[in-house]
């Protein structure tokens, strides 16, 4: 029972702190003094001394038990009651109910009345209900996981459920447990007090994040003994930012650690590489930042929802006609009686009523007898069809990803049908439309470029499927092509086989890996991130590998002669020295895929710098040696252990200086800790007996080679890892990353170790990150700096005022070409990336130092300091080189992406890759043609934007009046033919500097009109914020209906904007993913989702809608003709309990399956022809017309089936009950039949629903009418159906009715589909074809279809402003279509899509540099963008972060976008 | 601020839910994840993949031609044949209300419910064809809303059941016809209270002599009305008179129930002029069955052409509500009273439909081979 109430306070409190901090930023609660108590947690540990303490506050606290479910079984009926009468059609439910106990209106029996509200409201609770339950199951799985906690009675830790842990308590895990609760991290056996997590489950990255001891606690030397722990800890009250922790430790002698992030655990995460962890728990359950940043899903209401509103707003109007006719009528008829007439009835009171108040009571009446006309059944049905849309969705095979093993995953319910109806499509760049797998293409270094043409020539030729042989074949060249001469021999003929397998189990068993992995969750089913095969492999430049094979020690310190050759070498070295030394990347083997590889940190000791060895030893001996207690190992095999002893013994013999003996301890640690590792021991200690013993042994360094393929590097983005990986190619390997030290394995050179001094992570604003480290050889600081050619470019050294120095010239002359190199690689899409550094002095070094030091301790205004501090450091910079990397496209993206386009799409490209990338990605994709014009807009300010666009605009209009002349001074014209025709195509390309002033108020509405005339826009540089105000923008200006896609944390703002947002489940994490509606694993896949599925989610749902409206408006205007011989006084010729049911059950699920199943087009047709989506983007299924065509229809249809049979039976002596039953059972055959009709395709699940549902109706009115003899007024039905089946006159009617009712629409559908018939019509005429003539004739469909359509378009949206775009978009199709009609369509064997993918891909290249320089450009106020972004980007940082988003995965997706 | 998570999501061994689906991603996942070979694959079935075998009915000129000229063959006959035996059906109506000054029944036209004696009147008329067969005697009502809402409620038929309870405590929906001086009204209600209450007698005139004709007042109502739906009260006793104990007649009754008919099988609810008022009529101008004329031999028709008197016992008022009273005589085909509209409209609609399969006809040669050669080649 203590648990509500707990609950209830607890959401209390949210309630009141959401309240209260609403508005502030919540940042702002970092910085806030720790020392106001009150609204902070101490959190005491529940032992010893502090127990009174305890008692008094922990138990305040939430425990670690989560109850997701919104009810219990207590308040499940008062309080889904409660939330169901939050909507509107329940009330209005809920108000008839109420109205029909009032005696004077009331037209029903109460019970009758109360039916359609009970039915309703129990559908919806049983579906609440199993929701909630299966809710509870899962809280109560979670709730019931073990963990260990320590337990005070038994002084040792104890399983505990993790329903019972509670703050406090101190909980200790091992490796690949999962973190029960938020707690402080007091001790990690890691000797570093590091630990290992995966956020995998938070936010779906998988690489690790680094959490820190308490800063006091790392030092200690066994496990934290929690008897003896007598701190306090005082933290911030819980809030769900997950980037910020606050809080401080108090020891008993009050002394005060601080906490922060760094320190803190989440709940939900997992430890990894970490063998054992200890932690306190400060927030817990509910409390936790997980579970506070968890917001249930979310809803959208979808366009054609707001269109049924309003035509229910219609309905509401007809009804409220209707019924004031019924009240003036009755009114008039009562009137129109001198005296009152023994057939109405007085009051009880025996008074009788004025007709002006008995009209008015009427009014009411009638509403209760013709409520059906407000189709209160249509909401649930519109749920339950769209449940059956999405299970079908979810269910099509076209979307699983078999390397992922993913599926769609729709997470929003209800807009699927919006799907249908998507107009603009904003498209992220990266990982959208790219795979986002960087591949290593080209570098410059020094002024010299290295075309890496072999590796060019190995990506095209590049298929994952069957190409594992030959990667590992390639690898294999790469590295023993450069293996120095004395281990050539050897190695060819031992490894090559060795390694090929190795390398083949590797790529095999890497799924089933991370499957196995019990606990972890990883979503990419087990990929490392960032490390598929062919990101992996880099094929050397041979030139390159020339000149790098000339390198050795020897020439690397004779660099200091600055020779011309030298300097070269120099340079090469400190560029792959600076690729693999500047960045995050975390080493781990493969096998266990999260395991840092220490052991081999030392196992390439250089030979050389035996110097170095020992400063390193040296300064190692000072840490703590002693062994940590041996925890539980799991897996290890039992006789690794001794294997090991025993190796190690031959080891211990062999050492000499007892400066290595340290070695050999530190060397012996790693089995202990990480003795998952003991499965490759014996390679290892053979690695270890090299380097410690120093001895030459190529048999040995033989396998130490085959060993570096099993290194693992876990990036924060992909570029980092490609960049880890070229070096690697040029045996230039990251071998192993500690928070101080950095190994890298040099070909030449062997192992160095760089003292790691600082990281300066990347960031957005300053778009580079650096490193600094003392370089092992030249024992001086060196700074690398890899970041934005734009921003790196002026940060060099300016060496042009005095440029004596030959070097200087050098620099600069390297400037110019690298320069050269960078605009290249840019034109061909490639993402550039400049590489610098710098050498310090350590005077320098210690200057800057402190002043950093000084930053980072202060409080105000810390992170201007920090970037201050930053900039200090990164200046005068050398330039080493720069590098191209090439972001494939995904699968069929140009083909989706014009696939998309023909469906009348229009596409926008947001990226945040600089402009020519991003242009030639969009040529790549086809987003944009090479006949197209681009205009590209690059403003220096708003006046000169506003110019820009207007002159673009001018030259459209130029453009279409006077289609000949291309004067325009500005303009150039490409001279291909297809620009002289009258609807050319334009595309635009904007800069994100100049998307701000585009987007302030002044500009919107011409940028918008420009817009809404270029087929593509792209949009470079564009922040998050950017992103998602651009799709707001046209969402809300054009009315239109916008999807946005992506795939990054930077993507969640727009997605979330977006009417339809999907996410691509990617690289990335899990960020856009949780954000969108639905979440699908190839952009390719949109293709089907939109074509297919939209269009028939839209046309289904729409049918379905206007069948519903059609339904209730023909089933109540029956009775209300009716009224008219009835004087008025709301009489139902139909039984009340039949009335009812008619909607509930008789004509209730053929409708829903209808929309379920209905087809109008198959998946094959749909896919081809994408000029079919049309009709769901200009809503063409569902015009207001069409609603009253169909309400027409439904007035029509009704007066026939009323007045058939009341001409029958006109003066005969029919009652009132036989009367109404051929016209409810006309009715029922009418409106089953108008189904049939209306229907696309009929399965049997059609017709047994159809049969099942009259029959049901039959037996059900005979069984009703045979036992229903007393039931109560107004009379009862019994036995007229059994008369009636007797009846042939019964027969007659309701055959003559049904045909007569329905020939309209009949002939209607007839005469449609063979005079007129509309796009969707002929497509669906297809369908009966043979495949074969199927396929010629969508290829005929294709040449005059164009032309109709675009009559029939311009036909339907004479002047609307929407209607010019589709009429111009058609245009475009048209003159794009004949250039695609090439020799390739005649003999391609699968129609239109085969033809526009093959064609271009081969001119590709050539054909965008020639675009590129014919393209015209608007360049006002033209110079370099320095400084520009810096608003943007510090904006999108703001946005990202208030997306719930973690730093981290921010940062991820930024650098990303260098 | 919800702090719910989908757990559909998780069930389904999806990607954890994310934030804050933290552990449940992860055992879901796990647990999923062990169950070997299991992947998100979806089923390739015909229904999953929305492959199911269709018919698609889509109605070009062409396939439905045939259609319009099956409707109209089968239509045109059976209209003829409704029509045909529509008009052999003879019929004669007498609206005896009495408004016009010239009627007989004109002096009896302002009558009351209980008026004593009653006023009679006769009116004479003329058969012009004889009667073949049964013939049914009706009378009719015009301008009466038998059906209006609170009329039609105005009864309780637990108690014309039988039901003892009700018998002595009627529905509320009996009101303000349930009690009558502190006793309840057998049977309650409006509709019972305002029984048609006319006395029709036919007479043939065969030489200024008036020959009565037989009329049969049972058999006039349904079988079930009168054996399962309509119950005298049960006790002790077959005397009516005591079963009504403590109850009184209706308001507009000059007898109580039990005293509509002599014969007992015909008296109290069960009386089958009652039965047939009660069954209310689902128009304004409605006729019920009053008597039944049988067929003697089959030498004679039943009625005969020639002079009839028709003598009429004038209770029931309506003219307070311009209603109409007529004495209608009938007789009855397979399909009932004479009406032609369902014939003519049967014939009518098969017109059309073989009129519209012309134009089809037409309309398929004209655009249809377009159409067609359009999208199939050859």
């Amino acid at each position: 029972m203590a648990d509500p109430i707990r609950w209830a306070r607890y959401r209390w409190q949210r309630l009141i702190s959401a309240g209260g901090e609403g508005s502030s930023n919540s940042s702002n609660k970092c910085y806030q003094s720790p020392k106001t108590i009150g609204k902070h947690r101490i959190v005491i540990p529940c032992l010893g001394h502090f127990k009174e303490e305890y008692e008094k506050v922990s138990k305040l606290y939430m425990n670690n038990k989560i109850r997701t479910t919104k009810y219990t079984l207590l308040n499940f009926l008062p309080r889904n009651l409660f939330e169901q009468f939050h909507r509107v059609a329940n009330l209005y439910f809920l108000f008839l109910v109420i109205l029909n106990w009032v005696p004077l209106v009331e037209a029903f029996q109460k019970e009758i009345a109360m039916l359609p509200l009970v039915v309703v409201l129990i559908i919806i609770a049983v579906k609440d209900g199993l929701e909630d339950y299966s809710k509870y199951k899962m809280d109560k799985q979670i709730n019931n996981l073990l963990t260990k906690v320590y337990s005070r009675k038994e002084k040792k830790y104890i399983d505990e459920c993790w329903k019972n842990v509670s703050v406090g308590d101190f909980i200790r895990l091992s490796r690949n447990e999962i973190i029960p609760a938020d707690m402080v991290l007091l001790y990690s056996s890691d000797l570093d007090g590091i630990c290992y997590i995966e956020t995998a489950s938070l936010d779906g990255e998988t690489n690790l994040k680094q959490r820190q001891v308490v800063r006091g606690y790392s030092e200690q030397v066994s496990e934290i003994d929690p008897e003896k722990f007598s701190s306090r800890i005082e933290c911030e009250s819980p809030n769900n930012n997950l980037s910020c922790f606050r809080g401080f430790v108090e020891h008993s002698n009050k002394e005060r650690v601080g906490l922060s992030k760094e320190n803190l655990l989440l709940r939900g995460c997992t430890v990894r590489n970490t063998e054992a962890v200890v932690g306190i728990v400060v927030y817990a359950g509910h409390e936790t930042k997980a579970m506070l940043n968890n917001s249930g899903p979310h809803y959208k209401r979808s366009k054609l929802e707001r269109r049924v509103n309003t035509d229910i707003l219609w309905c509401v109007l007809l009804l409220i006609l209707m019924c004031l006719t019924g009240a003036i009528g009755h009114g008039i008829w009562l009137s129109r009686y001198s005296e009152i007439p023994f057939f109405n009835i007085l009051e009880p009171d025996g008074k009788s009523i004025p007709p002006a108040l008995a009209g008015f009571n009427m009014f009411w009446t009638m509403i209760i007898l013709l409520q059906v006309l407000i189709p209160i059944s249509l909401y649930v049905s519109i749920e339950i069809v769209k449940l059956g849309q999405i299970y079908l969705i979810q269910n099509d095979i076209d979307f699983y990803h078999e390397k992922t093993d993913s599926t769609i995953q729709c997470r929003a319910l209800n807009i699927a049908e919006d799907l249908g109806q998507i107009q603009y499509i904003f498209s992220d760049k990266t990982g959208t439309l790219t795979e986002n797998k960087m591949v290593f293409r080209r570098c410059s270094i020094a002024g010299q470029e290295y075309c890496h043409e072999e590796n060019a020539k190995r990506l095209e030729s590049y298929q994952e499927m069957d190409l594992k042989d030959e990667d590992s074949a390639d690898c294999q060249d790469g590295s023993s092509i450069h293996m120095s001469e004395w281990q050539r021999h050897n190695c060819r003929t031992v490894n090559e086989p060795l390694n090929r397998k190795s390398l083949n189990q590797l790529s095999d068993s890497y799924p089933a890996l991370g499957r196995e992995d019990g606990a972890g969750d990883v979503p990419h089913s087990g990929h490392v991130a960032f490390s598929s095969p062919i990101e992996t492999d880099v094929v050397p430049d041979t030139e390159l590998l020339e000149k790098f094979s000339q390198i050795s020690s020897h020439f690397y310190q004779q660099s200091e002669d600055s020779s011309e050759l030298a300097l070269e070498t120099m340079y090469i070295t400190e560029f792959f020295l600076a690729l693999s030394v500047c960045n995050t990347v975390v080493v781990s083997g493969p096998s266990q895929p999260h395991q840092k590889m220490r052991l081999s940190s030392l196992g390439g000791v250089p030979i050389k710098s035996l110097e170095e060895i020992r400063q390193m030893f040296q300064r190692l001996s000072i840490r703590r040696l002693s062994s940590s207690p041996l925890p539980s190992v799991k897996d290890s095999s039992s006789e690794s252990p001794n294997s090991f002893v025993s190796k190690l013994s031959v080891f211990r013999s062999k050492l000499v200086s007892p400066a290595l003996d340290g070695a050999a301890q530190r060397a012996a640690e790693p089995p202990n800790t990480d003795s998952p590792e003991n499965s490759q021991v014996p390679q290892e200690l053979d690695m270890v007996n090299v380097a410690a013993g120093c001895e030459y042994n190529t048999a040995v360094s033989s396998v130490e080679w085959s060993q570096l393929p099993k290194l693992c590097y876990e990036a924060e983005s992909p570029d980092e890892a490609a960049l880890v990986h070229a070096a690697k190619a040029y045996k230039c390997i990251l071998q192993s990353r500690t928070p101080d030290q950095v190994t890298v394995n040099f070909a030449g050179l062997g192992s160095l170790t760089f003292q790691l001094l600082h990281i300066l992570p990347f960031d957005s604003v300053r778009k580079r990150m650096s490193v600094v480290v003392r370089h092992p050889v030249s024992n001086k600081v060196v700074v690398y700096t890899k970041g934005a050619d734009s921003v790196i470019m002026d940060l060099l050294r300016t060496a042009s005022e005095v440029a004596t120095n030959n070097s200087e010239m050098e620099q600069k002359k390297i400037k110019e070409r690298t320069q050269k190199h960078l605009d290249n690689y840019a034109r061909r899409g490639l993402r550039t990336l400049c590489i610098a550094k710098k050498v310090m002095s350590d005077a320098e070094y210690a200057e800057w130092l402190n002043n950093h030091f000084l930053a980072e301790t202060s409080i105000d205004h810390r992170e201007e300091l920090l970037l201050e501090s930053a900039i200090r450091l990164e200046s005068e910079l050398t330039l080493l080189g720069a590098t191209g990397i090439e972001d494939r496209l995904q699968e069929g993206v140009p083909d989706t992406i014009q696939a998309l386009r023909k469906a009348g799409i229009k596409i926008w490209m947001l990226t945040g890759d600089k402009r020519e990338t991003a242009v030639n990605i969009a040529y790549a994709c086809k987003l944009l043609e090479p006949d197209d014009r681009i205009f590209t807009l690059k403003s220096q300010s708003r006046d000169a934007c506003a110019l820009g666009m207007r002159k673009i605009l001018e030259s459209f209009q130029k453009n279409t009046s006077s289609k000949k002349k291309f004067s325009h001074k500005r303009e150039l014209v490409s001279a291909s033919p297809s620009t002289q025709a009258p609807g050319f195509s334009a595309g635009l390309v904007i800069d994100g500097r100049t998307l701000e002033y585009v987007l302030h108020d002044s500009l919107q509405n011409i940028f918008l009109e420009l817009t809404e005339k270029c087929r593509a826009v792209v949009c470079c540089r564009a922040t998050p914020l950017q992103k998602s105000v651009l799709v707001q923008l046209v969402r809300n200006k054009l009315k239109a209906m916008t999807l946005a896609v992506g795939d990054g944390a930077n993507d969640v703002s727009m997605i979330q904007v977006a009417d339809a947002g999907v996410g691509i489940s990617g690289q990335e994490g899990m960020q856009a993913v949780m954000a969108s509606d639905f979440a699908i694993s190839q952009f390719r896949h949109l293709r089907k989702l939109l074509l297919v599925h939209g269009h028939w989610c839209y046309t289904r749902l729409t049918n379905m809608v206007l069948y519903f409206f059609y339904k209730n408006v023909a089933y109540v205007n029956l009775l209300f003709w009716y009224q008219f011989f009835c004087g008025f006084s709301g009489t139902s010729m139909t039984d009340h309990w039949i009335l009812i049911l008619f909607n509930l059950l008789f004509t209730s699920v053929p409708p829903i399956i209808y929309g379920v199943l209905d087809k109008d087009v198959s998946a094959e047709v749909l896919m081809q022809l994408p000029q079919l989506y049309m009709t769901g983007n200009k809503s063409m299924a569902y015009l207001p017309s069409t609603f009253w065509i169909t309400l027409l229809d439904a007035f029509y249809q009704s007066l026939i089936c009323f007045f058939v049979p009341y001409f029958t039976y006109c003066g005969s002596d029919i009652d009132i009950l036989s009367f109404g039953n051929p016209i409810n059972t006309a009715a029922l055959f009418i409106i089953l039949f108008h189904l049939l009709i209306e229907c696309k395709s009929v399965t049997w699940i059609h017709a047994v629903v159809i049969v099942g549902s009259i029959l049901f109706y039959l037996l059900f009115t005979l069984a009703f009418g045979a036992t229903w003899k007393t039931h109560n007024p107004p009379s009862n039905p019994y036995w007229i159906m059994e008369k009636h089946m007797i009846d042939p006159v019964f027969y007659l009617v309701c055959f003559l009715t049904t045909c007569v009712a329905l020939l309209p629409r009949y002939l209607l559908r007839v005469l449609q589909g063979t005079l007129f018939p509309s796009p969707v019509l002929r497509a669906k005429q297809l369908d009966r074809l043979t495949p074969e003539e199927q396929r010629i004739a969508i290829k005929r469909w294709k040449d005059d279809c164009i032309v109709n359509c675009r009559v029939e378009f311009q036909a339907t949206f004479g002047s609307s402003s929407s209607a010019v775009g589709a009429v111009s978009e058609e245009e475009s199709i048209a003159s794009v279509l004949p250039t695609s009609k090439t020799p390739f369509q005649a003999c391609s064997t699968d129609g239109l899509v085969e033809d526009t993918v093959l064609l271009p891909d081969v001119q590709d290249q050539s054909r965008n540099t020639n675009d590129l320089n014919s393209e015209m450009t608007i360049c006002l106020n033209p110079s370099k963008e320095t400084t520009s972004d810096t608003c943007g980007s510090s904006n999108s940082r703001a946005e990202v972060s208030m997306c719930a988003s973690k730093e981290d995965s921010s940062a991820v997706s930024l650098t990303k976008k260098v | 601020m919800a702090v719910n998570y989908s757990a559909k999501e998780e069930a389904d061994g999806h990607p954890s839910g994310g934030i804050g689906g933290p552990g449940g991603g992860a055992v879901g996942g796990g647990g999923g994840s062990r169950g070997a070979v299991k992947t998100r694959k979806p089923d390739n079935t015909a229904f999953k993949q929305q492959r199911l075998p269709a018919w698609q009915p889509i109605l070009p000129a062409g396939t439905v031609l045939p259609a319009f000229f099956i409707i109209g063959l089968i239509f045109i006959p059976i209209g003829i044949g409704i029509f045909v035996t529509s008009n052999t059906i003879r019929a004669h109506a007498i609206d005896y209300t009495g408004t016009e000054p010239s009627s007989p029944c004109h002096k009896c036209l302002n009558v009351s419910w209980d008026i004593t004696p009653p006023c009679t009147c006769t009116i004479d008329f003329t058969l012009e064809h004889s009667f073949e067969s049964n013939v049914f005697m009706y009378y009719g009502l015009s301008n009466f809303y038998q059906n209006h809402r609170r009329y039609v409620k105005s009864r309780d038929d637990s108690q014309l059941n039988g039901d003892n309870s009700s018998l002595l405590n009627p529905s509320k929906e009996c009101e303000p016809y349930r009690t009558n001086e502190d006793k309840p009204i057998a049977p309650c209600g409006a509709i019972a209270n305002s029984m048609f209450n006319d006395t029709l007698e036919l007479y043939r005139i065969d030489n200024d002599t008036r020959i009565p004709i037989t009329l049969i007042k049972k058999g006039i109502a349904w079988w079930t009305d009168k054996n399962v739906k309509f119950r005298n009260p049960t006790g002790d006793g077959n005397n009516l008179t005591a079963l009504f104990q403590g109850t009184t007649k209706p308001v507009n009754w000059p007898k109580p129930v039990y005293m509509l008919d002599s014969e007992p099988d015909n008296n109290g609810f069960i009386n089958e002029d009652f039965i047939v008022w009660m069954r209310t009529a689902a128009l304004p101008t409605f006729r019920k069955l009053y008597r039944l004329i049988e067929r003697k031999n089959n030498l004679h028709p039943t009625l005969q052409a020639g002079k009839y008197s028709l003598v009429i016992t004038y209770n029931y008022p309506v003219h307070s509500f311009d209603g109409r009273k007529r004495m209608i005589l009938s007789t009855i085909s397979w399909m009932g009273g004479k009406n032609p509209f369902l014939g003519i409209a049967y014939i009518t609609v098969g017109s059309i439909c073989f009129f519209l399969g012309v134009v089809l006809l037409i309309i398929h040669h004209k655009y249809g081979n377009r159409n067609t050669s359009a999208d199939i080649p050859n």
